[in-house]
């Protein structure tokens, strides 16, 4: 894929230019050239206003025979013998995808470990249709070189049209390595995946600022569409993979959706024999230790509670602290706590304290200056909470809640464990 | 024999100071400074700190990209690295993981042959910031045919320089791994804090090698490189929809209140 201009129809007028996201296009004279940073966007294809940018498709030449891949796989990770969450999220994702590209697409588990058989019944509850369980001694434990292999062999023997993984620090290791030995793409961290171009509009349309109006919702092109965050987040790719295959992806864990488990599902099981020995695998793993979380730094958090003047006193931040200790988040403050002397500087977020963006921001009696919008307004999800309704913090949160913060965060600490029995009682 | 020490750099820009345009929905880059990658900072380091502890050690830094990256490279070199080998060329821009670790790879195999050496241990950052892909280190490794071990939070080096001890880094915990070297390590940024260049490296960095080499130099198949050879394109891209003013809660006792928001976060999959 390639994107040319068409001097002919080129004005000069630097639209393009200001436009790319990858800073790849120039002005050669009164015409725009594209260099060598283009990775094929296509946005300056849609913002030029003279038609005179074209993306031109390639022929497939590379020898890879598309039709022969069929089925979704997801690794279903394991370690000491549990499935990882993400991998329970990636069999439901996985069957909705399998089923938008066609009924008999089927979405096939991948157990790899040893005496991890065991596993396969908890697959099939969450969805999955096939397990393919590899088992083998020297797979007990994740080492990159074992399970590259063996997965690797696996992927050539089957030939799979899909293969997701978690994006955990064990998917993120072990998915380069086997797209590389497959010579296939693989797409990080996703956190949108769509196979159907109408169900890609669908989303583009609810959730982004992209003009689908070049898209057409009928296209009967079912590649896969990975969205992922890039550019700190500043921008989203949506990515493609469609002259090799299997198409990979790691998955950010906690963004798909579990199926509700079916107890007592049955599928078709296969046991696939690896063929590896003691010497495939070139490194030792001499303990694997579980730490309770250190404390993170803010910019790394998660789950952020941070105070501002309306607590009141120092103490606040110990009702805050119990919170945020609770649900495994890192305190953080506004300036004019800070300033109050009630906590250290360290936990300041805001234009001159640290910009943040964590998957959930508690914003507790902070009024909102725009100092610390500036600092937190990237959070995924925000929660504000304050005696006054008129708060500009309320201008940016997702969820507003006018009151005392004192009798709301212990009840808060309360419930968080209960959210699930709350959410299902709200389901009826 | 020196033992010999890869560091595989990226110049990134500071995704810290990059703002969107609201209007246009384009990344504003004006006065956006060009930085060593943070991850690769730590790799960086953790080279020279072998190279401090051991004696003949000698840290090559490699990196790919325009023409501009040579100054990342003088500052590698003015913390300390002894050379420094740009791949750049046109040929191989575009490139997705894949392609870039092909090219990376014709690089690393071209300066072994061309300085009449073998690495002892390659270290990269474990992602960089502009992509966040996590995936180049372990494929350039996969095309070296070299064992690693990627989250390395703790790295030692044993006395006679064959075996190195790593703590791996994991969600849960971590895991201690030995492997032999020749290896491929990529370094997060629990690993060590990174040097400052000092006067004294700022002066002599400009007497030390640099190398930039063209597609052709490094003798790599143009089949693999750049745009037309990567796997993945971008298919679309664009700016997340603005935040707007979210939802006021409604209820009439504390309790409802912090009910309502949990059901909410966990109906949007926050929690």
């Amino acid at each position: 894929m390639a994107i040319k201009v068409i001097n002919d129809k080129c004005k000069g007028c630097t639209i393009c230019v200001k436009a790319c996201p990858f800073d790849a296009i120039e002005m050669k004279g009164k015409i725009a050239e594209i260099g060598a940073a283009c990775t094929a966007c296509g946005v300056c294809v849609a913002k030029c206003p003279f038609e005179a940018i074209e993306k031109v498709e390639d022929e497939n030449d590379n020898g890879v025979d598309l039709s022969e891949y069929k089925d979704i796989w997801v690794f279903a990770e394991q370690r000491q013998g549990k499935l990882m969450g993400v991998a329970l999220e990636l069999i439901g994702e996985g069957y909705r995808l399998a089923k938008e590209i066609s009924d008999d697409t089927k979405v096939c588990a991948v157990i790899v470990g040893d005496n991890v058989a065991h596993l396969a019944d908890e697959c099939y509850a969450y969805g999955a249709e096939r397990v393919i369980l590899i088992e083998d001694p020297l797979l007990k434990n994740f080492t990159t070189d074992g399970y590259t292999k063996v997965l690797t062999d696996a992927i050539n023997e089957f030939k799979p049209e899909i293969v997701l993984y978690g994006a955990t620090h064990i998917g993120r290791d072990l998915a380069p390595r086997v797209a590389a030995r497959c010579n296939t793409g693989l797409t990080a961290d996703c956190t949108r995946l769509d196979v159907r171009v109408s169900s890609y509009i669908d989303f583009a349309n609810k959730n982004t600022t992209l003009d689908t109006s070049t898209l057409d919702p009928n296209d009967p092109d079912t590649g896969i569409k990975q969205t992922r965050p890039a550019f700190g987040g500043n921008l989203m790719a949506t990515i493609i993979c469609p002259r090799f295959r299997p198409q990979m992806s790691t998955v950010r864990p906690g963004v798909m959706q579990k199926r509700e488990p079916v107890e007592g599902a049955k599928g078709e099981l296969v046991e696939y024999k690896p063929t590896i020995a003691a010497a495939d695998i070139r490194t030792e793993v001499v303990e694997i230790v579980k730490s309770a979380k250190e404390l993170v730094s803010l910019t790394d958090a998660e789950i952020i509670v941070s105070g501002g003047r309306g607590l009141g006193n120092e103490e606040g931040f110990a009702l805050l602290k119990d919170f945020a200790d609770h649900i495994g988040g890192v305190l953080g403050a506004s300036r004019a706590a800070v300033d109050a002397g009630w906590i250290d500087h360290s936990h300041q977020v805001g234009q001159t304290g640290t910009t943040v963006k964590p998957r959930i921001y508690f914003a507790c009696g902070i009024s909102g200056a725009i100092q610390h919008l500036a600092g937190m307004q990237g959070s995924d999800m925000i929660v504000a909470i304050n005696k006054d309704a008129d708060a500009p913090i309320f201008e940016v949160a997702d969820y507003g809640l006018v009151g005392d913060l004192y009798k709301i965060i212990p009840l808060l600490k309360e419930e968080w464990d209960n959210a699930d029995a709350l959410f299902d009682a709200s389901a009826k | 024999m020196a033992f010999n020490i890869l560091v595989c750099a990226k110049q990134v820009p500071d995704t810290n100071v990059i703002k969107i345009n609201p209007k246009t929905g384009t990344l504003i880059r004006d006065g956006v400074p060009s930085i060593l990658n943070n991850d690769d900072a730590n790799a960086l380091e953790e080279a020279l700190r072998i190279k401090d502890e051991f004696e003949d050690v000698v840290v090559t830094v490699v990196s790919m990209g325009p023409p501009q990256a040579q100054d990342m490279l003088t500052e590698c070199l003015a913390m300390g690295a002894d050379e420094a080998i740009l791949i750049s060329d046109r040929a191989v821009g575009g490139s997705d993981t894949q392609a870039t670790s092909n090219a990376l790879v014709a690089t690393i195999k071209k300066a072994e042959k061309e300085m009449g050496k073998s690495f002892d241990l390659v270290f990269a950052g474990r992602q960089a910031i502009d992509g966040d892909t996590a995936q180049v280190g372990p494929q350039v490794a996969e095309k070296l045919d070299l064992p690693q071990v990627t989250y390395v939070e703790e790295c030692s080096l044993n006395a006679e320089m064959n075996e190195v001890t790593v703590k791996r880094n994991l969600e849960d915990g971590y895991e201690v791994i030995k492997v032999k070297t020749p290896c491929m390590l990529t370094a997060i940024k629990e690993l060590n804090t990174p040097r400052y260049m000092t006067i004294e490296g700022i002066f002599s960095a400009k007497d030390k090698p640099t190398h930039v080499w063209s597609a052709a130099d490094v003798e790599v198949d143009l089949s693999t490189v750049g745009l037309e050879a990567s796997p993945t394109n971008v298919f679309r891209s664009f700016t997340p929809a603005p935040k707007g003013k979210g939802e006021m809660i409604e209820a009439t006792s504390e309790k409802e209140l912090v009910e309502k928001l949990l059901v909410g976060l966990k109906s949007k999959h926050v929690i």
